[in-house]
């Protein structure tokens, strides 16, 4: 949210200080939601569950608070260029990151559910699309603070990878359902965990774009990267 | 792909010019310069006014917005010792060459001010008052010419009970929209705004905003102004000024959102000025 030189309104500055400081406070938060989530899908542990839900309530809060923020912003200073695309930029980013806070608090709800499966499945493919999800995340959230269009730019790439992870998983899911259907309730969970953390890195995408035209001025021209394709996926009839 | 580079809207092929700043120009400004004594108060501006578009100049004071629209109907040539070198071309021909006809130019380039300026007859009179300069119409067609203006300026139905009433007798707004009916009375191609709202309150700066939204269908029109919001509400391009340069010109659209010069980001964020 910097720019050249300071505002003749000093006051102006330090708005723009607080509302900095207030999306970075809400990445960071959602950055730990998803941490402790998949942490506790992933090592069984259910102990952070708690955690995870109660956070969402101030990620919830922290969103309304920016959102009236701006609200006042936009009112009382009637900002140009730079600080109204920053603005703006600020009011969806943060409803982007509750978003991906809800997505965090569904899987954490759903790991205890697991734990009482005690389930065998091979969760390498899983683990693998949440490091690749926390740290699109994580370098969003950073981005973010350090208006750094290259790193933005990296992440909104790196979705194509989250995609094809996220398509594999759904598609060895399957097959451990159709070999033993007692796998069905575990596996129909973790195929809503895996459409979690894969939409969770959508909501990286997003941000990214809108940051880009936060900073730069100018939107993405780019076509999107392809996106998950799990919904076109048939499983032929029985004979 | 290289993971670190993306394709963004400007460098992507233009898309078909749909705005309204890629017509013709009315006015073509090439490389004008404006002299007040020795003091350079323009430097080689090039600058098209659109037809039938509105242009908003914006800039700190002094920076020669008001300089540039006194070129524009050679109002400086009331006072000694302001000259302009260059080129203004109002429909190809250089208006501040010698030989120009100063009182057709003014009757094809008309110009309201920042404060109302009613001359002291009734309101009828002020319209007229311009038009018998330029032409002789006869009583009905005076009449007719004094309700046409005042209804494009959107004052007909306030003072058409009181035609006969001193002009001075009319609020600051009222005075303002007069003004600006006694410029379109005499049927200009162009009409000059000089902070034409500065001294209004919000409701009266509304209406002239409105009506400058109406009378562009039929006026090109130059708006010089301090209101930052007033310009992005009412210029289809605009022009950020600075120390007698154009700096930036675009459409207001690009120049709010997203402007490409340092100093007009700095001036229009209230980082300068």
């Amino acid at each position: 949210m910097s720019s050249t030189g300071e505002h003749l309104v000093r006051s102006f500055d330090q708005d723009l200080k607080k509302l900095r400081g207030m999306l970075a406070d809400m990445g960071g938060m959602v950055e730990r939601q998803i941490a402790l989530a998949t942490e506790a899908i992933l090592q069984q542990d259910t102990a952070h569950v708690a955690s995870v839900l109660e956070s969402d309530k101030r990620v919830d809060a922290l969103e309304q608070e920016i959102e009236s923020f701006v609200i006042r912003l936009l009112a009382l200073r009637q900002p140009m260029a730079d600080d109204l695309r920053h603005i703006v930029a600020a009011l969806k980013i943060s409803t982007i990151l509750e978003r991906a806070g809800d997505y965090a608090a569904n899987v954490a709800k759903r790991a205890t559910v697991l734990a009482q499966y005690g389930s065998t499945i091979n969760m390498a493919g899983l683990t693998n699309l949440a490091r690749l999800t926390q740290r699109s995340v994580h370098d969003i959230v950073t981005a973010i603070g350090t208006e750094d269009t290259a790193a933005a730019t990296a992440v909104w790439r790196g979705d194509q990878a989250i995609d094809d992870v996220y398509n594999a998983i759904f598609r060895e899911l399957l097959t451990y359902m159709m070999e033993d259907p007692r796998s069905i309730t575990p596996c129909t969970h973790l195929m809503f965990i895996a459409k979690n953390l894969e939409r969770i890195g959508d909501k990286a995408t997003n941000i990214a774009e809108i940051l880009i035209y936060a900073i730069t001025g100018q939107a993405v021209q780019d076509a999107r990267p392809k996106g998950a394709s799990s919904a076109y996926v048939a499983v032929p009839p029985l004979p | 792909m290289d993971m670190n580079t993306i394709t963004l809207a400007t460098e992507m092929p233009a898309r078909a010019a749909a705005d309204v700043t890629a017509r013709p120009a009315r006015i073509a400004v090439r490389g004008l310069d404006f002299f007040y004594g020795d003091n350079r108060a323009l430097k080689s501006i090039n600058i098209d006014f659109p037809d039938r578009t509105v242009t908003g100049l914006i800039g700190p004071s002094g920076c020669g917005k008001s300089t540039l629209l006194r070129v524009l109907n050679r109002m400086y040539d009331l006072y000694p010792g302001q000259r302009a070198t260059g080129e203004v071309l109002l429909d190809g021909v250089n208006i501040i060459a010698a030989g120009m006809d100063l009182n057709e130019l003014r009757a094809r380039v008309g110009m309201v001010f920042q404060k109302p300026t009613p001359f002291p007859m009734s309101i009828a009179e002020n319209i007229a008052f311009g038009v018998r300069l330029h032409e002789k119409l006869s009583k009905t067609d005076m009449a007719e010419r004094i309700e046409w203006s005042l209804t494009r300026a959107a004052l007909w139905t306030e003072v058409k009970d009181r035609l006969d009433k001193p002009a001075t007798g009319l609020s600051g707004g009222q005075q303002q929209r007069l003004c600006i009916a006694r410029s379109i009375a005499v049927r200009p191609e162009v009409l000059l705004l000089d902070e034409p709202t500065s001294a209004l309150d919000p409701i009266s700066t509304l209406k002239i905003e409105e009506l400058i939204d109406e009378l562009k269908k039929d006026f090109t029109i130059a708006i010089v102004t301090h209101n930052m919001q007033q310009a992005a509400r009412c210029a289809d391009q605009v022009g950020f000024m600075y120390l007698g340069e154009l700096v930036e010109l675009g459409t207001a659209e690009q120049i709010f959102t997203a402007p490409r010069a340092q100093r007009t980001r700095e001036y229009i964020t209230g980082r300068f000025g």
